[in-house]
């Protein structure tokens, strides 16, 4: 079998982690915050008596099921590729950048215990109990997401380690894991997480309530999560402010490709929209020494352009293009949702009740894709924006990558096995919701208990 | 302190081989039940049995990655450089078995059904088989220190083969045995026959196999070979697997289902021991070492603590689980 050269490999290799992660990263808010969602209501049915409150959370707690059993699927191939894709990563920083796994390895399967704990705990637990086992599936999404989110924070900004003539020779394994990058990259993912879930959900009941269903039972579905969602908008978005002062700060190559500055300035202007073409910004539009003001308060604040990246490292134009525009997608998108929410509060506070306009429901409805779309495109801000690092400033991408094999097969393979397993994701949460609404109740679900009806062959 | 993290990682492997085995062995016993009329019953108790430990079990997995990649990187980098095609050969094939299986449990419709089931049980026995390459690519000595080995020779030679085959029929046997025990405390006697039979033959196989694999491993890894039948090593270990293995089968008919259980799962924990002894102090063949491989100290005691202290956390949640489900059982049997 021929070497190939790294070079060759590292286009698919990125595509393929970029589309097993651009997957994992949509589940995560079901395992993450949508469990949340769930105990909010269990508590209210078990509270107040309400029997569709605890109705939805039964249905919902299927649901978690049934993509925590993907994303598991999808998070052991994300762990296959880290060392079929990145080898030279783990090789050189694995006793630095494993260490956070191994702690989330440990929150994963708290929660998969507890998640078959919950479902198997319906009916078969008094109702307090039964509420309390669903506590540590919220706590160990937590748990589980800073873990990741603290390895990710190390390669944006790696700390915590000693090295000698490029071998890790000494870890300090609480500075690697409370890497300088951790505690806002660890909040802002953690904020997405409970918005996009909480949008998504929402949006699927709102489809119902414009369809006429407009019982308790459908407006419960809609305004628990979407209240959730639409209250961390705010919080998130200051939170994304100081995110981006903290690129601004420390990781300044960053900061140029979100900005798509070509040249070191003061009174930079905040371009909205347009690409880098042959070093220069196209189209878009300008506010004049916004990007400065935004980045230190003041027009004179000077901020490091491309030029100030030695060339060899420095990103080119289709690279800082993507990540500017990654940007502009995900702020502009937050501030739809912010609009979207605030609509949603106006109408509550003075009517106690959801905006009247079919036209709120219709954007509600669409809001969880929307959701989506903003974590995608900052996510693509993160990671596209470190490159061509893989660690900041010790391990190139290009380093990283196999030399072995064709990993253009390989992700051949994943992109076929994952269409079909996201396909069949979808076909499978639809007929649940069919056979709901016909009122059938006893579906079977991973990790679930056999329903009586199929069980013990009789 | 490499010599105690080389021991839990490996721990992780006996563990991830006896109860994922099992599971994988539930498929092995699932593709090859017969027709849709046929094969129900046996695929109904292969469903209730895997049911919702599946999960749990497969933990063992992402375990051993991350203790290998955390404690040994460059082992892992080596390993994963060199034997890429079979391990990514299993990897797909978890996606698979594992979307079958959660989607097989949702899904109404008959035909939709079939096509996930028999998802579920072709990439069960595929997965299993490429471990076991895997596995014998290492033992073997084929994994270069500092990987990118040969990407076919590596695992297909004759102790992979014998490592893919022998890992197939070990999961087999385990699942015929656990599966044999879940239908006795059914009472159902029919399918308890159904797969004792089952037991039987694939002990039989695993036996021969065994028997035929002292060749191989003599002309294909000599080292490995003498490991193995060295009295102070590997012998007492394969001793106790035949022996286990054999009581398993005179029991089968009579024992308590919790014996059973026990002795098919020692049966195959002491054989992936047998490996793991022969092949100690190395991590790779006989030229990679484990203290030549392990990451710093620190990186390993922080390893070390993280799974002690999640072992005190998951121990007594994963009680919880079980007495839930055998309450479930029961009331699915009353």
């Amino acid at each position: 079998m021929p070497v190939m050269l790294a070079v060759d490999q590292l286009l698919p290799a990125r595509e393929q982690m970029a589309f097993t992660l651009g997957f994992h990263i949509i589940l995560v808010p079901f395992g993450v915050a949508f469990t949340f969602l769930m105990m909010v209501l269990n508590y209210r049915g078990v509270r107040r008596g309400d029997a569709d409150a605890l109705l939805l959370a039964k249905r919902w707690s299927k649901v978690a099921a049934v993509l925590f059993a993907v994303g598991a699927v999808s998070g052991t191939v994300l762990s296959f590729e880290m060392g079929l894709l990145w080898p030279r990563l783990m090789g050189r920083f694995g006793a630095a950048y494993g260490i956070p796994f191994a702690v989330e390895g440990v929150f994963f399967f708290l929660e998969a215990i507890f998640i078959a704990v919950y479902i198997y705990g319906w009916d078969r637990m008094r109702p307090w109990p039964h509420f309390w086992t669903g506590l540590p599936v919220t706590l160990a999404g937590i748990g589980g997401t800073c873990s990741v989110v603290a390895a990710n924070g190390w390669m944006n900004r790696p700390a915590g380690i000693t090295l000698r003539d490029g071998v890790v020779v000494e870890v300090r394994p609480l500075q690697v894991f409370f890497n300088p990058a951790f505690w806002y990259e660890a909040l802002h993912m953690l904020l997405a997480a409970y918005i996009v879930a909480g949008f998504l959900t929402a949006g699927v009941y709102a489809a119902g309530l414009l369809k006429g269903r407009r019982d308790h039972y459908h407006r419960l579905g809609f305004v628990i999560p979407f209240t959730v969602a639409a209250a961390l908008m705010l919080p998130q978005i200051l939170v994304g402010d100081i995110v981006a002062r903290e690129v601004f700060h420390h990781e300044q190559a960053k900061f140029a490709a979100i900005e798509a500055l070509p040249t070191t300035a003061t009174h930079v202007p905040e371009t909205i929209g347009g690409v880098l073409v042959d070093g220069k910004v196209r189209y878009g539009i300008r506010i004049p020494s916004g990007a400065s003001l935004l980045a230190g308060f003041t027009p004179g604040t000077r901020i490091a352009g491309l030029d100030a990246i030695p060339p060899a490292v420095r990103p080119n134009d289709r690279l800082v293009s993507t990540v500017h525009l990654a940007f502009d997608v995900m702020v502009g998108t937050s501030f739809l949702l912010l609009g979207l929410s605030a609509w949603f509060g106006w109408a509550w506070w003075r009517r106690r009740d959801l905006p009247a306009s079919r036209w709120f429901l219709r954007g509600a409805a669409a809001s969880g894709v929307v959701s989506v779309v903003t974590l995608e495109s900052g996510w693509v801000v993160s990671e596209v924006g470190r490159q061509p690092w893989t660690v900041h400033g010790l391990l190139l991408t290009r380093d990283a990558v196999t030399t072995s094999g064709n990993v253009w097969l390989f992700f051949a393979a994943t992109l076929v096995i994952f269409a079909g397993v996201g396909t069949a994701t979808i076909v499978v949460l639809r007929s649940m919701q069919r056979r709901w609404q016909a009122g059938e109740e006893d579906t079977d679900v991973p990790y679930g208990p056999r329903s009586p009806r199929v069980g013990a062959g009789r | 302190m490499s010599a105690a993290t080389a021991a839990i990682l490996f721990a992780g492997v006996i563990l991830y081989a006896t109860f994922g085995g099992a599971d994988f062995g539930a498929g092995f016993w699932d593709l090859t039940a017969g027709g849709p009329e046929r094969g129900r019953r046996p695929r109904e108790l292969v469903d209730h049995a895997i049911g919702p430990v599946w999960e749990a079990n497969h933990v063992w997995l992402i375990f051993c990655l991350v203790v290998l990649w955390t404690g040994f990187p460059p082992a892992f980098a080596a390993i994963m450089t060199t034997l890429y095609i079979p391990l990514g050969l299993a990897a797909l094939g978890i996606v698979l078995r594992g979307s079958g299986f959660a989607f097989r449990k949702v899904v109404a419709r008959l035909s939709e059904k079939r096509a996930s089931g028999v998802v579920f049980a072709s990439s069960s026995v595929i997965t299993p088989f490429f471990f076991g390459a895997v596995a014998g690519g290492i033992a073997s000595g084929r994994v270069p220190d500092n990987g990118g080995g040969d990407a076919l020779a590596s695992w297909l030679n004759p102790t992979s083969m014998l490592g893919g085959i022998l890992a197939v029929v070990a999961c087999a046997y385990l699942a015929a045995v656990f599966l044999t025990a879940e239908a006795r405390t059914r009472g159902e006697p029919d399918l308890e026959r159904w797969f004792r039979r089952r037991a039987v033959g694939a002990a039989a196989v695993a036996g021969g196999l065994a028997a035929g694999g002292v060749f191989v491993l003599h002309a294909d890894s000599r080292h490995l070979f003498d490991e193995l039948i060295d009295p102070a090593r590997g012998l007492p270990l394969l001793v106790i697997s035949g022996g286990a293995g054999l009581s398993t089968l005179v029991l089968l008919g009579r024992a308590d289902p919790r014996v059973l259980r026990v002795l098919a799962a020692g049966a195959v924990a002491s054989v992936v021991a047998g490996w793991g002894v022969a092949q100690y102090p190395y991590l790779l063949g006989t030229h990679l070492r484990i203290a030549e491989a392990a990451a710093p100290e620190a990186t390993l005691w922080s390893l070390v603590l993280v799974l002690a202290g999640g072992a005190l956390f998951l121990a007594p949640s994963f009680i919880l689980l079980y007495m839930l489900q055998q309450r479930g059982r029961l009331e699915n049997l009353g």
